[in-house]
């Protein structure tokens, strides 16, 4: 166990420090312009950009800041960002599941056209996976896609489309094999949203806001070329992308920041005159979460030492999608219980708390529970990759 | 940076594991614990063999001057093969109380002698986390009387380390005159717990009087880390029995580890138990290293692992349905195990209500 940092690692964390120091100020109050990246942020990440602290390993001539991949210092980075609280950047579908796609699997035209607009925050995308009928079970998504002459020409709906209003493309995965089995007959294509024939309808959730939208396709043209991976491959390609969202859920960073929010708010609220802390019982149940967060976090420290020594262990990745959406719902939950009657408070009403965030985030956390793969399906991943057991036989059919 | 054991951790966790393994089946500890036997000649002198004793005795006194880290290694061992080896109090708790809190001459005699597996010692400081049935013991014109509950690896050990109040910590012969051992049966029948009672027995005690209490809080933090270690050790194997288990058991002409009810429950104890490893290591390595972090963290991994560990023992036995309830498979030992760790030196409300002190909520 030795969890010092060699020195080049440390000199290179003073060098975070000194940017902080003097550029912090840039990054407060950036805010965001009917969802889309402000001026501000985009210049603030446009300087994150030039001293490599953010898209550090995309190459220079994508626009990215060219380093070579080192866990260590991405490590470094975030966790002086977050010790200073300083925003990280843009973040998005765009950049954390489109790019390193096609970094991954994309040809040289799509690199050049899309990552370096997608990474300063000019082009905004949204994700095409999920249909009414294609949740869980997304390889048998219905959305079809046939060949007129140079062009896909699409059918079909999506849903789950988080950002669809305002975004300016979308990657999408539609049927265009349909006599291929379900996992060989799906392709990867990227389309402007502003396509003639795709409709975005707002989707209200329980928060009561319309975090995600429905969007319909009808006979909507894109051209042969805008295809990642070859025709049927779209399955393996959205894989590669799916890699990156699990592991974008499970930063204990966020957790471990959630649970000292909850711990301030005991220390803060008084009920018949004594501190929330003061109560064993409420102790008693925040200490349990402080014990899965810090376990979470040493967890995660597990998972990159194993990676810097390139041993790729399954089972300790597999859980983290799990455990992390149901604490961070645990504590949310936790939140609206110190504050009783007072926490079913929302939207504008007086005697409002944490304006109204406990709630938002207990609801919202409900959808991170189920999206991007249902804690059912996790557990059905870790039994089976993780603990080599097999996989629910089909029913017969008649 | 390096999160994890090091490759000589590694090695051990190896050796101690091929030891266990073909030293100590299920079947030898049936036999022990048939027989009441919570100590075993051949397991104490394999388990010397490889050193095990010395493994926190500095080399000075013939040790080999190793860490908590390094025995917790050892510890998860024993628990995953429930292990009747009277090691914690002698080779983990023993060592560090002298270490912190005994005299020059008390570390001559008495680490030499733990390092050569030549003295077995039994820790009782039971009193000084939850005092129940008027335990504890008085020190009194240098004379010592009263009981010490619970007291760890006691079954026929030579020297009894007795906390007597919060500051002093007592050397006591198991032969002196005025002292009585009286077995305590336990649910786990592969750890030897006992009632130490005392009147009037001459008093030595470890270092000067009322300057042991650092010593008392080292070996607790260092306990809870060994106890949530074993426990550990205890729930992986579990899980793996459980989920080998799903793999043979047919039922409706398929394996019921093709059912997704049982599938998730295997599921949710690795999901429980993965991060527990990370949690337990470095508790371990707080307590050598991160002293102002180890009392928490001990705290933190005796609790958590205590309440995952009750999560698993049952759900494992669920999995083994009706031959889980069984003495056939043996599933109990282990369940056992981890029910005996979780209330040794404080079940998880207590510590947690110490973790809420020491973080200055109380």
């Amino acid at each position: 166990m030795d969890l010092s940092y060699p020195k080049e690692y440390e000199d290179f964390r003073l060098e975070v420090q000194q940017f902080l120091k003097q550029h912090a100020d840039k990054s407060r109050n950036l805010g965001e312009e009917m969802g889309r990246p402000s001026s501000k942020l985009k210049d603030w990440q446009k300087l994150l950009i030039e001293h490599g602290y953010a898209c550090r390993t995309i190459p220079k001539e994508y626009g990215g800041y060219g380093a070579k991949p080192d866990i260590l210092h991405n490590v470094i980075i975030t966790e002086e960002f977050n010790r200073a609280q300083v925003r990280r950047g843009i973040a998005g579908q765009g950049i954390s599941m489109l790019v390193p796609t096609l970094l991954e699997l994309g040809t040289e035209e799509q690199k050049r056209a899309f990552i370096e607009p997608t990474i300063t925050g000019e082009m905004v995308w949204c994700q095409g996976y999920s249909e009414p009928n294609a949740g869980s079970d997304l390889a048998s998504l219905q959305t079809k896609a046939h060949v007129e002459g140079d062009n896909f020409v699409i059918n079909g709906q999506k849903i789950w489309t988080s950002s669809a209003h305002f975004s300016d493309m979308m990657f999408v995965l539609v049927r265009t094999e349909p006599d291929e089995p379900k996992h060989r007959g799906i392709s990867y294509l990227l389309l402007s949203m502003d396509t003639p024939g795709i409709e975005v309808r707002p989707l209200v959730t329980m928060t009561g806001k319309a975090e995600f939208n429905e969007t319909f396709f009808t006979d909507v043209k894109v051209k042969t070329d805008q295809i990642v991976g070859k025709r049927g491959e779209g399955w393996m390609v959205a894989n590669a992308t799916l890699k990156h969202e699990r592991g974008m859920i499970g930063d204990p960073a966020q957790l471990d920041a959630l649970l000292v929010k909850l711990i301030a708010l005991m220390k803060e609220e008084t009920v018949n005159g004594s501190r929330l802390i003061d109560n064993p019982i409420h102790r008693d149940r925040v200490l349990k979460l402080q014990a899965r967060v810090e376990s979470a976090k040493l967890h995660s420290l597990r998972i990159l030492s194993n990676s810097l020594k390139q041993s790729f262990e399954m089972l300790p990745l597999l859980i983290i999608k799990l455990n992390g959406t149901h604490l961070s719902h645990d504590i949310n939950a936790m939140g609206i219980d110190m504050l009783g009657e007072l926490g079913v408070l929302y939207e504008d009403s007086p005697y409002l708390r944490s304006k109204g965030t406990w709630q938002f985030r207990y609801m919202f956390s409900i959808g991170l529970i189920i999206g991007g793969g249902t804690s059912q399906i996790q557990k059905n991943i870790i039994s089976e990759r993780g603990l080599g057991m097999p996989r629910e036989p089909k029913p017969a059919t008649n | 940076m390096e999160f994890g054991l090091s490759d000589e951790q590694k090695l051990l966790d190896q050796t101690v594991k091929k030891f266990v393994e073909k030293e100590v089946p299920l079947e030898r500890v049936r036999e022990l614990a048939a027989d009441r036997q919570t100590f075993d000649a051949t397991i104490w002198k394999g388990l010397n063999e490889l050193g095990l004793f010395g493994i926190m005795v500095p080399e000075q006194y013939g040790g080999a001057g190793l860490n908590l880290l390094d025995a917790v290694v050892v510890q998860e061992h024993l628990g995953r093969q429930v292990v009747p080896a009277a090691y914690l109090s002698t080779a983990i708790l023993a060592p560090v109380a002298l270490l912190n809190g005994a005299s020059e001459a008390q570390k001559d005699t008495w680490l030499p002698k733990i390092a050569a597996g030549e003295v077995r010692v039994a820790v009782g400081v039971s009193d000084l986390v939850e005092q129940r049935e008027s335990s504890g013991i008085r020190l009194k014109d240098n004379k010592l009387s009263g009981k010490s509950l619970f007291v760890i690896d006691g079954q026929d050990a030579d020297l009894l380390l007795l906390a007597v109040g919060p500051n002093n910590l007592a050397l006591v012969d198991k032969n002196a005159s005025g002292v009585r051992i009286n077995e305590l049966t336990t649910v786990d029948k592969t750890r030897g717990v006992v009632e130490v009672v005392l009147e009037d027995v001459e008093a030595e005690l470890l270092g000067s009087e009322g300057q042991a209490g650092p010593a008392i809080s080292r070996l607790i933090d260092c306990a809870r880390v060994a106890l949530a270690a074993d426990s550990l050790g205890a729930c992986q194997v579990m899980l793996d029995k459980a989920v080998a288990y799903s793999l043979e058991r047919k039922q409706f002409k398929r394996v019921i580890g093709s059912f997704q009810a049982v599938k998730h429950m295997c599921a949710e104890m690795a999901a429980q138990i993965e991060p527990c490893r990370a949690l337990v290591w470095y508790a371990a390595h707080a307590y050598d290293e991160i002293p102002e972090e180890a009392p928490l963290m001990a705290c933190h991994a005796k609790a958590h692992v205590a309440d995952v560990g009750q999560f698993v023992s049952v759900t494992a036995t669920q999995v083994f349905g009706g031959m889980g309830f069984t003495d056939l498979v043996g599933l109990h030992y282990w369940f056992k195990r981890i029910g005996l760790n979780r209330q040794l030196l404080g079940g998880p409300e207590a510590v947690r209500q110490r973790a809420a002190e020491l973080q200055g909520w109380i």
